[in-house]
């Protein structure tokens, strides 16, 4: 298992991660992660460790990512506590059998779908929300009644350590297990064969996952990203528009979040009264050094740090910020920072940017904007603000992303009965709510027939007579049927 | 494309170009229109329709099928969902309200569904006609612009799709790509918005494969070894002409869904074969190799691996119906083995054929374990009357889907998912099934600037804090109490 043992240099290699799945199948065989009592015990578990060790997961996630203690409690403790209690409440009726109609071409039957757990999966987390990220997944795969492999991400390595040591505290062991590590690790887990895999994190790695999964014919699901665009109308309440952007950007981890604000679109004209309103509000929010306030996230690690430097550097782009720009290399911090038409082409406009620098880039009419945006990778979300009535009609027309929000940025992921997904680029399947039961989940149609009723004109050898029947017993028309019987 | 009399190879560059093409036609708009995606599921029915003798005549040709099993379970059976896709499209369409959370408020949520873009559809040989176009309703009525490519291995079949697509579809937006290994190569080298797939393991993993370099989403119809369990408190002679009908009846055994092998109780067997020998003679005659109302093998490759798993040394002398075979028109008599051993080529690969293997066990129940043990196959069947087996199967027993006492009819009832899990496949369609794997269901949410919460917003002080964690938790009193402290700061 992972190599935290002092003991020993247990390496967690293809053999361990094969023997760990052999374990688990074994596990899953027996049939006991199938029952109601076993899932709801298991969710009842990841309440109580996230209740009684709030204060050790917000000191993680602190440490990992200097994450204020408000985002922390709102943003992965609140929302995973409201997904398991979310999933609690529904799971009895998610496991029941669906009737389903029948149709006439199998009178007499009965038919219905019995979802069944698919067996042993495996999740894979990211480094930005490292606690919610890790179990909101995992709730799925219980309440769908598999058992699962946990691999949180080892870029977070204090959320990633505080993970694996509750879960082997309050969980069942033989079928809930935490991997912690990094490439090697997550390699040997992919040479294996699971029931299903879900990934979330960039688009590199997805492929890699995909091509893992493709020779065991493993059905994966990716929760990727994107560069979520942010449509700002003149016609919109400014304050609250602004106010909304910043807890979108830079309230957001600053940045550093798959749904978080890219980017900004806007008219030429109302610039100018947006970026001020920013200005003020960003002033009121975060004072005015921000480098020192308390309430931001800093970027992750070095590697990040760079990348975003790198961004900002670029000669065609530095002269374009009108707000911020300043760094902190040593506490890895930089200043939310705003920029004012950016080039097309530049590297800050063709990647994602997970940071605190906004780019605006205007245009003469906003739904013209709205087409173009079809023609590149579709993001994870994408952002309208706007009081009129018909812009919003178009933009949930013509632009296509994982989810659309409407005058505000991130919430739609706060509903458990939207599904929660992108297309494309920005990933497949979804989940939250009933959604992650049905994503670890296998739909099992099942049809009843009993003995009576059997009609002869199915059987060899094969008369006109039988054809003209069956014919008109698949079209539906009662009319034609009672022609055939008759021998019309 | 591949064209009979010209040189022109459809290569990766004919490819791109034909992705682009359909890229700048999807853009328009145009196939999002429900008067589009009508239009041309009204084609499809009308060429369907207007040239079921000819659609007769090619499946004679690739398979000698007879006409009954290609009128009723490629013909009706395609204008039968044709027909209810037509009749439920424009409720589909509709954005789909959805309820909203406390943590949202206030707002209004729906699901919107959209197509995915410009799609490909690779089919099968043995149901070439409903293969081919079955998963294609599906991608037209969810507005997409679709590629078909059919099976090269059913040449007339093919063919007559081109021609047919060609002539009665909207050619801007729906396109046939005939050919074979190289063709198909040349297709997935290419981004697709999804790649639906009808066929076998292998070439699953190589369209999965080259699917993940795009991140492109894929649906795969595979197969598998699908059981038949068999108990002795049945009808038998319905049991049996079920069964005959759901291996020999479907193509000769060559069908997804076919019955694979019989599992049944030593004490049972006998009384089985035996009826079954009837069953058979009554539909097929005593000279089954001449009968017209069986299809042949598809082609020699398959004749090859089908008499090679009967010849295998220890499975030649299990034989207890049948073996007959004519290489020259590519027949094989319908056989039934009894006990072959469990490792032997014909109980470890999908058969595809007219041969049933017959294992019996001493306890019925053990087939539950038996099947589990394998590989998950896309269906599994069971004949008995005892509600308790039935319940045990039906929550026990794990496979695409399970039909109690007949085979393969529960793909006729298009509210029931179609579809495999594990190695059987993934995805699955017909019905509305057929609409939602070519359709991207797009979250939307709506807020009004009204209803603002200032306690989100940073400066994080104590009193907001206090506020965001009652009104997360839902209890009105901790609320009030938490809005008044933070008034009051």
């Amino acid at each position: 298992m992972g190599s935290k043992d002092a003991k020993k240099e247990e390496a967690f290699d293809a053999e361990a991660a094969r023997s760990l799945v052999n374990d688990l199948r074994g596990r899953f065989a027996s049939g006991k992660t199938k029952s109601c009592e076993w899932r709801v015990s298991q969710l009842k578990a990841m309440l109580k460790f996230t209740n009684e060790h709030e204060k050790d997961i917000i000191d993680a996630l602190r440490s990992d990512l200097s994450k204020p203690m408000v985002e922390s409690f709102i943003t992965e403790i609140a929302m995973l506590k409201a997904s398991c209690e979310f999933t609690l409440k529904g799971l009895k009726r998610w496991m029941m059998p669906e009737k389903v109609k029948t149709s006439i071409t199998t009178f007499p039957s009965s038919a219905e779908i019995v979802p069944e757990p698919l067996g042993v999966v495996l999740v894979i987390s990211a480094w930005n929300y490292p606690f919610l990220l890790a179990l909101d997944p995992v709730i799925g795969a219980i309440a769908a009644g598999n058992a699962v492999v946990l691999k949180p991400s080892e870029i977070a390595p204090a959320t990633s350590s505080l993970l694996a040591k509750l879960v082997g505290e309050y969980m069942d062991s033989s079928a809930v297990k935490v991997v912690e590590g990094a490439i090697p690790e997550t390699s040997a887990l992919l040479e294996q064969k699971w029931d299903k895999i879900f990934y979330t994190g960039n688009g590199k790695v997805g492929r890699i996952v995909l091509a893992a999964a493709a020779r065991f014919l493993t059905p994966v699901a990716l929760e990727l990203g994107g560069k979520c665009p942010v449509f700002v109308d003149s016609d919109v309440n400014v304050k609250v528009m602004a106010r909304r952007v910043i807890a979108g950007k830079w309230g957001l981890n600053n940045g550093q979040a798959c749904v978080s604000a890219d980017h900004i679109i806007t008219t030429k004209d109302f610039a100018p009264k947006l970026i001020d309103a920013l200005k003020v509000e960003l002033e009121k929010f975060y004072g005015n050094d921000p480098l020192k306030s308390e309430d931001l996230s800093r970027i992750v690690n070095s590697n990040h740090f760079a990348r975003l430097a790198k961004l900002l550097d670029d000669d065609k782009v530095s002269g374009k910020i009108v707000l911020g720009g300043q760094i902190e290399s040593k506490d890895l911090k930089i200043a939310p920072t705003i920029l004012l038409d950016v080039p097309e082409d530049s590297l800050i406009m063709n990647e994602e940017i997970f940071g605190p620098l906004l780019p605006v880039i205007t245009v003469d009419r906003l739904e013209d904007s709205f087409r173009s945006y079809n023609l590149k990778e579709k993001p994870l979300a994408a952002y309208l603000f706007t009081n009129k009535k018909k812009l919003k009609e178009e933009f949930v027309r013509n632009v296509s992303a994982g989810g659309l929000l409407i005058n505000d940025i991130g919430l739609h992921l706060a509903n458990p009965h939207l599904p929660f997904g992108g297309v494309g680029e920005s990933g497949m399947g979804s989940y939250h709510g009933k959604f992650s039961f049905d994503t670890f989940s296998h739909k099992k149609p099942v049809l009843y027939r009993s003995f009576g009723g059997d009609a002869s004109a199915r059987y060899p050898p094969y008369a006109p007579w039988k054809l003209k029947l069956l014919k008109a017993l698949l079209d539906g028309s009662i009319f034609g049927i009672i022609r055939a019987l008759l021998g019309w | 494309m591949a064209s009979e009399d010209g040189k022109e190879v459809f290569d990766a560059e004919a490819a791109r170009l034909l992705l682009k093409d359909l890229r700048a036609n999807f853009a328009t708009g145009k196939t999002r229109s429900y008067e589009w995606r009508v239009s041309q599921l009204k084609s499809l029915l009308k060429l369907a329709t207007d040239h079921e003798e000819d659609i007769v005549h090619a499946l004679r040709s690739d398979l000698s099928k007879p006409t009954l099993e290609t009128v009723v379970y490629e013909i009706a059976l395609f204008k039968s969902s044709c027909e209810f896709i037509l009749k439920k499209l424009k409720q589909w369409m509709m954005p789909e309200k959805v309820k909203n959370s406390i943590i949202t408020f206030p707002s209004s949520s729906e699901i919107v569904p959209e197509p995915l873009g410009v799609v490909l559809v690779i089919s099968a040989w043995n149901y070439p006609f409903l293969l081919s176009l079955d998963p294609v309703i599906g991608a037209i009525a969810a507005g997409n612009a679709v590629v078909l490519k059919p099976s090269e291995v059913a040449p007339a079949t093919s063919t007559l799709l081109a021609k047919l697509l060609g002539e009665y579809m909207d050619n801007l937006a729906v396109k046939v790509v005939e050919g074979a290994i190289p063709e198909t190569s040349a297709l997935l080298e290419h981004k697709w918005d999804k790649i639906f797939y009808t066929g076998n393991t292998k070439v699953g993993r190589i369209v999965l494969t080259a699917a993940a370099k795009h991140l492109t989403p894929v649906a795969l119809e595979l197969g598998g070894k699908c059981p038949v369990i068999v108990d002795s408190n049945i009808n038998l002679k319905v049991a049996t002409n079920r069964i005959i009908a759901g291996k020999w009846g479907l193509n000769n055994g060559q069908a997804c869904i076919a019955a694979d092998h019989i599992i049944t109780t030593k004490d049972f067997a006998p009384k089985l074969i035996d009826t079954l020998k009837v069953g058979l003679e009554k539909f097929f005659g005593n000279d089954p190799l001449m009968s017209e109302d069986l299809s042949c093998i598809v082609n020699s490759n398959h004749f090859s691996r089908l008499t090679k798993l009967l010849d295998e040394d220890r499975v030649s002398g299990k034989i207890v119906h049948g073996g007959q075979r004519n290489k020259i028109n590519l027949r094989i008599s319908p056989t039934i083995l009894l006990d072959v051993p469990e490792d032997s080529l014909i109980m470890k690969e999908e058969i595809f054929g007219p041969l049933l293997p017959i294992i019996t066990v001493e306890n019925l129940e053990d087939s539950f374990n038996i099947i589990n043990s394998r590989e998950k196959p896309l269906a599994a069947y069971l004949f008995t009357n005892n509600k308790t087996l039935v319940e045990k199967f039906a929550r026990n027993v794990t496979a695409g889907g399970l039909l109690i006492n007949d085979i393969a009819l529960h793909l006729t009832n298009p509210h029931l998912p179609f579809g495999g899990v594990g190695e059987s496949g993934m995805g699955s369609y017909h019905g509305r099934f057929s609409f939602d794997t070519f359709t991207h269901k797009k979250a939307v949410l709506y807020r009004p600037f009204i209803g603002d919460v200032t306690a989100r917003y940073p400066p994080y002080t104590p009193e907001k804090q206090g506020l965001l964690r009652a009104l997360l938790s839902g209890n009105i009193f901790n609320i009030i109490l938490a809005l008044f402290r933070w008034l009051k700061s």
